[in-house]
């Protein structure tokens, strides 16, 4: 009888995290007057809300743009993060600590400073409304680094050794010998650059004022507070959603990834 | 085998790092030299920079909103820290014992963390609603007055806060959870055989025990909270009267709404040398040797 309860609250705790979602979802397809409805079900569910927000928004070219730029972003952090962490993992070359400080340094730095110098870089180079701007600044992850140098340092010795002696170049043992062995560290880096690029908004809002190269979550933060919505929740919801409905398909296919990712990582990119 | 020890540099090594440190030098390294320039000047980005001395400075200790902004955050802390730690406590104990689905009920508790702020905030929005939202329309359904979350200044920071530790919890419960299953099972095993109490073993095993995750989550939150932007910037532009205007919304609304670069710079460098002291001062006060 105590589990029963138990299980009972824990359900009911539980209900309080993903019920907002349900509703979420069943009040987009509901019209504007049955939005404040508790109750999900509704026999007025219609895809209006949705039409609306492609018709007032080019939400398609938003998403576009946020795949181009996540994917991007996430690929190029994989090949550069890793090769530096493996420079500094397997390799003996002067200055190599020194970097390895810096690194560390410029983790501790909070990201509130460089904001401003660094939108006033992208407008020196002409970076603004580009995508180079949404891109490059993110290419290199300092958290990365870290995670495939501590990642590569438990790497057997012996095999890379080997591949030395059949004539393996570095790039050759990172790419084709290593890579394939660390599937769980490429998995976390990917996943967390990924998520991160993703929803990030505050830098697309500083850099990007053209609606052609907008990301989705600046598209739809600014289509609900700048009036496109014309003050229509249903509306508003229904490009939430179309927001939110990647990530979790996404969060629903690596589920026990991203829980890993980031319990090993304890921090957000 | 020892021709094959690598004793002379690798020279390769150099190569492979040239991306860092180029990227070091444009993206990190300028930006920081730059914004300590920028600190001494006014400048609207468009004409030329012109020299202020200590101008920003002197703005800044007599700016109300700067302080305000502080201010702003200090609730948000205040309200955001204990409510996330317990509410991940116990959570996370919860899960920690044998029970059926565990992992369906922890990915349900991460699933807000993974999703942008900017849903959830839309989502918040509808239910903090006065006359339509959600939860209004309980509490009058069951005869309570209804609250003003978001319209009135005492209420919107905490309604802010609230559903900020509703986003992040999950992730905190996930690292409470790691914390929970380092501890030896042998700790509480001695303590039974001394006959102690399940909440003896809480607050003497237990709590002193997940210390280093407990300041990991104290530190994460506060840096969580002087970030704050997107919750306020979508829910109610730094309103009412300004009780919802975070740092980062500040410095943001200077520089990108009245070009005031150099000031947004200066705003910046003292949110950035807080939070630095406010992590020193909390690690000084709460962070413990554990021995396990």
């Amino acid at each position: 009888m105590k589990r029963i309860i138990f299980y009972i609250l824990l359900s009911i705790a539980t209900l309080i995290f993903i019920y907002p979602f349900i509703w979420m979802t069943t009040a987009s397809l509901r019209p504007e007057r049955e939005i404040s409805y508790l109750f999900p079900l509704s026999r007025n569910f219609s895809f209006g809300n949705y039409i609306t927000v492609f018709k007032r928004i080019p939400i398609v070219r938003a998403f576009l743009n946020s795949l181009i730029v996540s994917s991007s972003i996430t690929i190029s952090v994989l090949i550069l993060s890793s090769m530096i962490g493996y420079a500094l993992s397997r390799l003996k070359f002067k200055g190599r600590e020194l970097i390895f400080m810096v690194i560390l340094f410029t983790m501790m730095i909070p990201f509130q400073i460089t904001l401003i110098p660094l939108y006033v870089l992208m407008v020196k180079l002409g970076w603004t409304d580009t995508y180079q701007a949404l891109i490059v600044p993110g290419m290199i992850s300092a958290f990365g680094i870290l995670l495939f140098r501590q990642y590569f340092k438990a790497f057997p010795k012996s095999i890379i050794d080997a591949a030395r002696m059949d004539g393996c170049s570095d790039f050759g043992i990172l790419y084709r010998i290593i890579w394939p062995n660390s599937i769980p560290a490429l998995v976390t880096v990917g996943i967390i650059t990924f998520m991160n690029t993703w929803n990030n908004v505050l830098w697309p809002l500083v850099v990007i004022r053209k609606t052609s190269f907008m990301t989705m979550p600046q598209m739809v933060a600014l289509f609900t507070v700048g009036g496109q919505a014309e003050a229509q929740v249903g509306v508003q919801l229904a490009s939430a959603m179309m927001l939110a409905i990647p990530i979790v398909i996404i969060y629903m296919i690596f589920q026990r990834h991203f829980i890993a990712s980031m319990a090993h990582t304890g921090l957000k990119g | 085998m020892e021709k094959l020890g690598r004793y002379e540099t690798d020279r390769v090594g150099y190569v492979m790092v040239l991306p860092y440190i180029i990227f070091f030098l444009i993206f990190v390294g300028y930006p920081l030299i730059f914004s300590f320039i920028l600190v001494f000047h006014k400048w609207n980005i468009i004409s030329p920079m012109k020299f202020a001395g200590l101008y920003n400075f002197n703005f800044l200790l007599h700016d109300p909103l700067f302080w305000k902004s502080l201010r702003n955050t200090l609730i948000f802390l205040i309200i955001h820290i204990p409510l996330q730690i317990i509410v991940a406590l116990v959570i996370a104990n919860i899960l920690n014992q044998k029970i059926i689905a565990r992992g369906f009920f922890r990915a349900s508790f991460f699933l807000p963390v993974v999703i942008s702020g900017v849903v959830i905030t839309i989502l918040w929005q509808q239910f903090y609603s006065f006359e339509t939202g959600l939860f209004n329309t309980i509490l009058s359904r069951i005869n309570i007055a209804k609250i003003p979350w978001l319209i009135n200044t005492k209420f919107a920071m905490p309604s802010i806060a609230i559903m900020a530790t509703w986003k992040n919890v999950g992730l905190y419960i996930v690292l409470f959870l790691a914390g929970l299953q380092a501890i030896p099972f042998s700790i509480y095993e001695a303590a039974d055989v001394d006959g102690a109490t399940a909440r003896q073993k809480f607050f003497y095993i237990t709590i002193p025990m997940l210390n280093p995750t407990m300041i990991m989550v104290l530190i994460l939150s506060t840096l969580g909270g002087f970030s704050l932007f997107i919750e306020p910037y979508v829910m109610t532009g730094g309103g009412p009267i300004n009780s919802t205007l975070s740092c980062v919304l500040y410095i943001y609304k200077q520089a990108f709404y009245f070009n005031h670069m150099g000031y947004a710079a200066t705003l910046a460098f003292a949110v950035a040398f807080i939070i630095m002291i406010v992590v020193i001062i909390q690690r000084k006060l709460f962070e413990t040797e554990v021995y396990a």
